[in-house]
Protein backbone atom coordinates (compact mmCIF):
# COMPACT_ATOMS: atom_id res chain seq x y z
CA UNK A 1 0.00 0.00 0.00
CA UNK A 2 2.56 2.54 1.32
CA UNK A 3 4.23 1.59 -2.40
CA UNK A 4 1.16 2.58 -4.50
CA UNK A 5 1.30 6.03 -2.08
CA UNK A 6 4.50 6.65 -2.73
CA UNK A 7 4.25 5.95 -6.90
CA UNK A 8 1.20 8.05 -6.72
CA UNK A 9 2.90 11.17 -5.27
CA UNK A 10 6.59 11.07 -6.08
CA UNK A 11 7.61 13.72 -9.43
CA UNK A 12 9.31 10.14 -10.77
CA UNK A 13 5.89 8.77 -11.35
CA UNK A 14 4.30 12.44 -13.52
CA UNK A 15 7.54 12.78 -15.11
CA UNK A 16 8.04 9.24 -16.83
CA UNK A 17 5.02 8.85 -17.65
CA UNK A 18 5.09 12.03 -19.59
CA UNK A 19 8.07 11.31 -21.40
CA UNK A 20 7.30 7.63 -22.00
CA UNK A 21 3.51 8.49 -23.47
CA UNK A 22 5.16 10.90 -25.56
CA UNK A 23 7.42 8.48 -26.91
CA UNK A 24 4.62 6.14 -27.76
CA UNK A 25 2.79 8.81 -29.56
CA UNK A 26 6.01 9.41 -31.67
CA UNK A 27 6.11 6.00 -32.49
CA UNK A 28 2.49 5.92 -33.35
CA UNK A 29 2.92 9.25 -35.42
CA UNK A 30 5.50 7.53 -37.41
CA UNK A 31 3.77 4.61 -38.09
CA UNK A 32 0.48 6.03 -39.49
CA UNK A 33 3.14 8.68 -41.80
CA UNK A 34 2.59 11.78 -39.80
CA UNK A 35 -1.42 11.26 -40.09
CA UNK A 36 -2.74 14.74 -38.58
CA UNK A 37 -5.11 12.51 -36.43
CA UNK A 38 -1.78 10.53 -34.84
CA UNK A 39 -1.52 14.36 -33.31
CA UNK A 40 1.67 13.41 -30.37
CA UNK A 41 -0.14 16.24 -27.97
CA UNK A 42 -3.43 14.51 -28.46
CA UNK A 43 -2.82 11.11 -28.05
CA UNK A 44 -0.29 11.79 -25.20
CA UNK A 45 -2.36 13.03 -23.09
CA UNK A 46 -4.95 10.39 -23.27
CA UNK A 47 -2.26 8.01 -22.58
CA UNK A 48 -1.42 9.97 -19.47
CA UNK A 49 -4.93 10.52 -18.44
CA UNK A 50 -5.39 6.70 -18.77
CA UNK A 51 -2.40 5.53 -16.75
CA UNK A 52 -3.63 8.77 -14.16
CA UNK A 53 -7.02 6.97 -13.74
CA UNK A 54 -6.11 3.77 -13.47
CA UNK A 55 -3.34 4.46 -10.51
CA UNK A 56 -6.08 6.68 -8.99
CA UNK A 57 -3.77 10.01 -9.28
CA UNK A 58 -5.39 13.17 -9.62
CA UNK A 59 -3.99 16.26 -11.59
CA UNK A 60 -2.04 17.98 -9.21
CA UNK A 61 0.13 14.91 -7.89
CA UNK A 62 1.10 13.86 -11.23
CA UNK A 63 1.98 18.05 -12.20
CA UNK A 64 4.87 17.18 -9.00
CA UNK A 65 6.56 15.76 -11.86
CA UNK A 66 5.17 16.70 -15.42
CA UNK A 67 5.44 20.70 -13.84
CA UNK A 68 9.15 20.06 -14.90
CA UNK A 69 8.27 19.38 -18.46
CA UNK A 70 5.73 22.38 -18.59
CA UNK A 71 8.51 24.56 -16.89
CA UNK A 72 10.51 24.24 -20.19
CA UNK A 73 7.75 25.83 -22.41
CA UNK A 74 9.15 28.80 -21.53
CA UNK A 75 12.71 28.68 -22.62
CA UNK A 76 11.43 26.46 -25.89
CA UNK A 77 9.47 29.84 -26.84
CA UNK A 78 12.32 32.17 -26.25
CA UNK A 79 14.02 30.06 -28.92
CA UNK A 80 11.72 30.57 -31.40
CA UNK A 81 13.84 33.50 -32.24
CA UNK A 82 16.18 31.34 -33.73
CA UNK A 83 14.37 29.70 -36.37
CA UNK A 84 12.74 32.95 -37.07
CA UNK A 85 15.85 34.90 -37.87
CA UNK A 86 16.76 32.22 -40.46
CA UNK A 87 14.12 32.95 -42.08
CA UNK A 88 14.91 37.34 -41.51
CA UNK A 89 14.54 37.15 -45.85
CA UNK A 90 11.35 36.22 -45.66
CA UNK A 91 10.21 38.18 -43.34
CA UNK A 92 11.73 41.22 -44.42
CA UNK A 93 10.22 40.67 -48.47
CA UNK A 94 6.61 40.01 -46.65
CA UNK A 95 6.18 41.58 -43.05
CA UNK A 96 3.66 44.07 -43.99
CA UNK A 97 0.97 41.13 -45.68
CA UNK A 98 2.33 39.06 -42.51
CA UNK A 99 1.47 41.34 -39.73
CA UNK A 100 -1.66 42.34 -41.64
CA UNK A 101 -2.96 38.97 -41.26
CA UNK A 102 -1.95 38.32 -37.86
CA UNK A 103 -4.23 41.11 -36.75
CA UNK A 104 -6.95 40.68 -38.99
CA UNK A 105 -6.49 36.98 -37.74
CA UNK A 106 -6.49 37.96 -33.90
CA UNK A 107 -9.55 39.79 -34.47
CA UNK A 108 -11.42 37.09 -36.15
CA UNK A 109 -10.06 34.38 -33.32
CA UNK A 110 -11.99 36.71 -30.64
CA UNK A 111 -15.19 37.47 -33.15
CA UNK A 112 -16.06 33.89 -34.41
CA UNK A 113 -15.82 32.47 -30.42
CA UNK A 114 -17.92 35.41 -29.16
CA UNK A 115 -20.78 35.22 -32.36
CA UNK A 116 -20.97 31.38 -31.95
CA UNK A 117 -21.26 31.28 -28.20
CA UNK A 118 -23.81 34.11 -28.41
CA UNK A 119 -25.39 31.41 -31.15
CA UNK A 120 -25.63 28.69 -28.90
CA UNK A 121 -26.91 30.67 -26.27
CA UNK A 122 -24.27 30.17 -24.16
CA UNK A 123 -24.22 31.77 -20.22
CA UNK A 124 -22.36 35.23 -20.07
CA UNK A 125 -18.95 33.85 -18.47
CA UNK A 126 -18.53 30.73 -20.29
CA UNK A 127 -18.68 33.59 -23.76
CA UNK A 128 -16.13 35.58 -21.96
CA UNK A 129 -13.83 32.79 -21.38
CA UNK A 130 -14.21 31.38 -24.92
CA UNK A 131 -13.28 35.37 -26.42
CA UNK A 132 -9.48 34.93 -25.35
CA UNK A 133 -9.01 31.41 -26.58
CA UNK A 134 -6.65 31.68 -29.72
CA UNK A 135 -3.89 33.56 -27.58
CA UNK A 136 -1.53 31.62 -25.42
CA UNK A 137 -2.29 30.30 -22.00
CA UNK A 138 -0.86 32.68 -19.81
CA UNK A 139 -2.50 35.67 -22.06
CA UNK A 140 -5.94 34.05 -22.37
CA UNK A 141 -6.25 33.52 -18.80
CA UNK A 142 -5.51 37.45 -18.02
CA UNK A 143 -7.66 38.70 -20.83
CA UNK A 144 -10.29 36.29 -19.14
CA UNK A 145 -10.03 37.56 -16.04
CA UNK A 146 -10.51 41.31 -17.35
CA UNK A 147 -13.31 40.79 -19.63
CA UNK A 148 -15.21 39.03 -16.77
CA UNK A 149 -14.78 35.29 -17.94
CA UNK A 150 -13.20 32.77 -15.64
CA UNK A 151 -9.28 32.19 -15.99
CA UNK A 152 -9.11 28.06 -15.71
CA UNK A 153 -12.02 27.51 -17.91
CA UNK A 154 -9.89 29.95 -20.83
CA UNK A 155 -6.70 27.98 -20.29
CA UNK A 156 -9.04 24.75 -20.64
CA UNK A 157 -10.24 26.43 -23.97
CA UNK A 158 -6.91 27.41 -25.74
CA UNK A 159 -5.58 23.55 -25.08
CA UNK A 160 -8.77 22.04 -26.74
CA UNK A 161 -8.43 24.92 -29.53
CA UNK A 162 -5.10 24.00 -30.15
CA UNK A 163 -5.37 20.82 -30.47
CA UNK A 164 -7.93 21.22 -33.27
CA UNK A 165 -5.88 23.88 -34.96
CA UNK A 166 -2.90 21.39 -34.71
CA UNK A 167 -5.20 18.47 -36.30
CA UNK A 168 -6.71 20.61 -38.85
CA UNK A 169 -3.55 22.65 -40.14
CA UNK A 170 -2.31 20.45 -43.03
CA UNK A 171 -5.78 18.92 -44.21
CA UNK A 172 -6.80 23.08 -44.49
CA UNK A 173 -3.82 24.27 -46.01
CA UNK A 174 -4.55 21.41 -48.55
CA UNK A 175 -8.05 22.22 -48.94
CA UNK A 176 -7.30 25.85 -49.88
CA UNK A 177 -4.62 25.00 -52.03
CA UNK A 178 -1.79 27.08 -51.05
CA UNK A 179 1.50 25.43 -51.19
CA UNK A 180 3.49 28.68 -48.77
CA UNK A 181 5.05 27.17 -45.99
CA UNK A 182 5.12 30.76 -44.58
CA UNK A 183 1.09 31.03 -44.90
CA UNK A 184 0.40 27.65 -43.27
CA UNK A 185 2.80 28.88 -40.32
CA UNK A 186 1.05 31.90 -39.81
CA UNK A 187 -2.43 30.54 -40.02
CA UNK A 188 -1.62 27.86 -37.66
CA UNK A 189 0.39 30.05 -35.16
CA UNK A 190 -2.57 32.54 -35.01
CA UNK A 191 -5.28 29.63 -35.12
CA UNK A 192 -3.56 27.56 -32.93
CA UNK A 193 -1.09 29.20 -30.97
CA UNK A 194 2.21 26.93 -29.54
CA UNK A 195 0.10 23.54 -29.81
CA UNK A 196 0.03 24.50 -33.85
CA UNK A 197 3.41 25.93 -33.68
CA UNK A 198 4.78 22.39 -32.25
CA UNK A 199 2.84 20.30 -35.20
CA UNK A 200 3.77 22.38 -37.96
CA UNK A 201 7.74 22.08 -36.58
CA UNK A 202 7.10 18.70 -37.29
CA UNK A 203 6.17 19.44 -41.13
CA UNK A 204 8.71 22.30 -41.89
CA UNK A 205 10.49 24.51 -39.93
CA UNK A 206 10.01 27.86 -41.82
CA UNK A 207 6.11 26.90 -41.01
CA UNK A 208 7.28 26.26 -37.55
CA UNK A 209 9.06 29.67 -37.32
CA UNK A 210 6.71 32.21 -38.56
CA UNK A 211 3.77 30.42 -36.59
CA UNK A 212 5.97 31.00 -33.71
CA UNK A 213 6.17 34.89 -34.75
CA UNK A 214 2.50 34.77 -35.20
CA UNK A 215 1.90 33.11 -31.82
CA UNK A 216 3.62 35.43 -29.98
CA UNK A 217 2.04 38.50 -31.76
CA UNK A 218 -1.38 37.03 -31.55
CA UNK A 219 -1.16 37.00 -27.88
CA UNK A 220 -0.32 40.77 -27.71
CA UNK A 221 -2.90 41.80 -30.20
CA UNK A 222 -5.45 39.46 -28.67
CA UNK A 223 -4.95 41.11 -25.38
CA UNK A 224 -5.08 44.69 -26.85
CA UNK A 225 -8.58 43.60 -29.34
CA UNK A 226 -10.57 41.26 -27.55
CA UNK A 227 -11.57 44.12 -24.42
CA UNK A 228 -12.80 46.14 -27.51
CA UNK A 229 -14.54 43.83 -29.52
CA UNK A 230 -16.05 41.99 -26.53
CA UNK A 231 -17.28 45.36 -25.83
CA UNK A 232 -18.95 46.01 -28.86
CA UNK A 233 -19.92 42.70 -29.83
CA UNK A 234 -22.36 42.10 -26.05
CA UNK B 1 24.17 22.31 -24.13
CA UNK B 2 24.54 24.26 -20.35
CA UNK B 3 25.15 27.96 -22.36
CA UNK B 4 22.39 26.88 -24.07
CA UNK B 5 20.07 26.99 -21.20
CA UNK B 6 22.13 30.18 -19.72
CA UNK B 7 21.21 31.94 -22.74
CA UNK B 8 17.44 30.83 -23.46
CA UNK B 9 16.60 31.14 -19.74
CA UNK B 10 18.46 34.07 -19.44
CA UNK B 11 16.13 36.51 -21.76
CA UNK B 12 12.97 34.54 -20.84
CA UNK B 13 14.45 35.99 -17.37
CA UNK B 14 14.90 39.33 -18.85
CA UNK B 15 11.46 39.43 -20.20
CA UNK B 16 9.82 38.08 -17.20
CA UNK B 17 11.67 41.34 -15.27
CA UNK B 18 10.37 43.93 -18.09
CA UNK B 19 7.16 42.13 -18.52
CA UNK B 20 6.39 42.60 -15.14
CA UNK B 21 7.49 46.03 -13.99
CA UNK B 22 5.77 47.63 -16.91
CA UNK B 23 2.90 46.12 -16.06
CA UNK B 24 2.43 44.42 -19.54
CA UNK B 25 0.21 42.00 -20.30
CA UNK B 26 2.32 39.62 -22.28
CA UNK B 27 4.38 36.69 -21.15
CA UNK B 28 8.22 37.13 -20.19
CA UNK B 29 9.26 33.79 -22.71
CA UNK B 30 7.73 35.95 -25.80
CA UNK B 31 8.76 39.02 -25.41
CA UNK B 32 12.58 37.01 -24.34
CA UNK B 33 11.61 35.80 -27.58
CA UNK B 34 11.74 39.25 -29.39
CA UNK B 35 14.49 40.54 -27.29
CA UNK B 36 17.03 37.38 -28.09
CA UNK B 37 15.48 37.80 -31.89
CA UNK B 38 16.52 41.68 -31.93
CA UNK B 39 19.64 40.43 -30.38
CA UNK B 40 20.31 38.35 -33.54
CA UNK B 41 19.52 40.87 -35.63
CA UNK B 42 22.30 42.68 -33.83
CA UNK B 43 24.96 40.51 -33.66
CA UNK B 44 24.07 39.29 -37.56
CA UNK B 45 24.19 35.90 -36.76
CA UNK B 46 23.59 32.43 -34.34
CA UNK B 47 26.11 31.81 -31.55
CA UNK B 48 27.31 28.61 -31.73
CA UNK B 49 25.50 27.06 -28.09
CA UNK B 50 22.02 28.25 -30.04
CA UNK B 51 22.95 27.14 -33.56
CA UNK B 52 23.24 23.50 -32.61
CA UNK B 53 21.37 22.40 -29.95
CA UNK B 54 17.90 24.05 -30.86
CA UNK B 55 16.71 22.26 -34.23
CA UNK B 56 16.39 18.77 -32.62
CA UNK B 57 14.75 20.59 -29.50
CA UNK B 58 12.29 22.53 -31.50
CA UNK B 59 11.13 19.05 -33.35
CA UNK B 60 10.11 17.89 -29.55
CA UNK B 61 7.84 20.59 -28.62
CA UNK B 62 4.95 18.92 -28.67
CA UNK B 63 6.10 16.59 -25.48
CA UNK B 64 6.17 19.88 -23.45
CA UNK B 65 2.35 20.77 -24.22
CA UNK B 66 1.48 17.13 -23.11
CA UNK B 67 1.11 18.84 -19.42
CA UNK B 68 -1.44 21.02 -20.57
CA UNK B 69 -3.72 18.12 -22.47
CA UNK B 70 -4.10 15.97 -19.71
CA UNK B 71 -5.11 19.38 -17.25
CA UNK B 72 -8.38 18.91 -19.55
CA UNK B 73 -8.92 16.16 -17.14
CA UNK B 74 -9.38 18.66 -14.20
CA UNK B 75 -11.67 20.59 -15.93
CA UNK B 76 -13.65 17.76 -17.38
CA UNK B 77 -17.11 18.60 -15.01
CA UNK B 78 -17.31 22.39 -16.71
CA UNK B 79 -16.65 21.16 -20.69
CA UNK B 80 -19.31 18.39 -20.01
CA UNK B 81 -21.95 21.05 -19.16
CA UNK B 82 -22.36 21.66 -22.91
CA UNK B 83 -21.14 18.25 -24.40
CA UNK B 84 -22.74 19.05 -27.86
CA UNK B 85 -22.32 22.42 -28.34
CA UNK B 86 -18.85 23.43 -27.17
CA UNK B 87 -16.65 21.39 -28.86
CA UNK B 88 -18.82 22.50 -32.49
CA UNK B 89 -18.50 26.10 -31.04
CA UNK B 90 -14.39 25.38 -30.43
CA UNK B 91 -13.92 23.40 -33.73
CA UNK B 92 -16.12 26.32 -36.35
CA UNK B 93 -14.32 29.38 -34.74
CA UNK B 94 -10.74 27.58 -34.82
CA UNK B 95 -11.27 26.27 -38.49
CA UNK B 96 -13.12 29.92 -39.64
CA UNK B 97 -9.41 31.80 -37.79
CA UNK B 98 -7.37 29.84 -39.61
CA UNK B 99 -9.22 30.09 -43.24
CA UNK B 100 -9.61 34.06 -42.35
CA UNK B 101 -5.80 34.22 -41.78
CA UNK B 102 -4.66 32.45 -44.37
CA UNK B 103 -6.84 33.91 -46.81
CA UNK B 104 -5.71 37.46 -45.94
CA UNK B 105 -2.21 36.98 -45.57
CA UNK B 106 -2.33 34.93 -49.40
CA UNK B 107 -4.56 37.81 -50.79
CA UNK B 108 -1.59 40.21 -49.12
CA UNK B 109 0.95 38.47 -50.79
CA UNK B 110 -0.40 38.41 -53.83
CA UNK B 111 -0.95 42.17 -54.18
CA UNK B 112 2.62 42.59 -53.07
CA UNK B 113 3.68 40.80 -56.16
CA UNK B 114 1.46 42.15 -58.77
CA UNK B 115 2.59 45.65 -57.42
CA UNK B 116 6.36 44.96 -56.97
CA UNK B 117 7.09 41.81 -60.19
CA UNK B 118 10.32 39.83 -58.81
Amino acid sequence: MSVLAWVQNAPLTGLLLTLAAYRAALALSRRYHGHPLANTVLMGAVMVIAVLLLLGMDFQQYMKGAGFIQFLLGPVTVALAIPLYNNLGRLRKSGLPILLAIVIGSAAGVVTAVCAGLLFDMPRTMVLSLAPRSATTPIAMGVADVLGGIPALAATFVIVTGIIGAICAKPLIQLLRIHDDVVLGVATGVAAHGIGTARVFQLSETAGAFAGLAMGLTGLFTAILAPILVHYLL
Amino acid sequence: MIETFIWLLAYQFTGEVIARSLGWPVPGAVLGMLLLFITLCARRGVPHALRDNIPRLMTHMSLLFIPAGVGILAFWPMLSAHPLSLPILLVVATLSTFIITALVLQLGLWWQKRRRPV
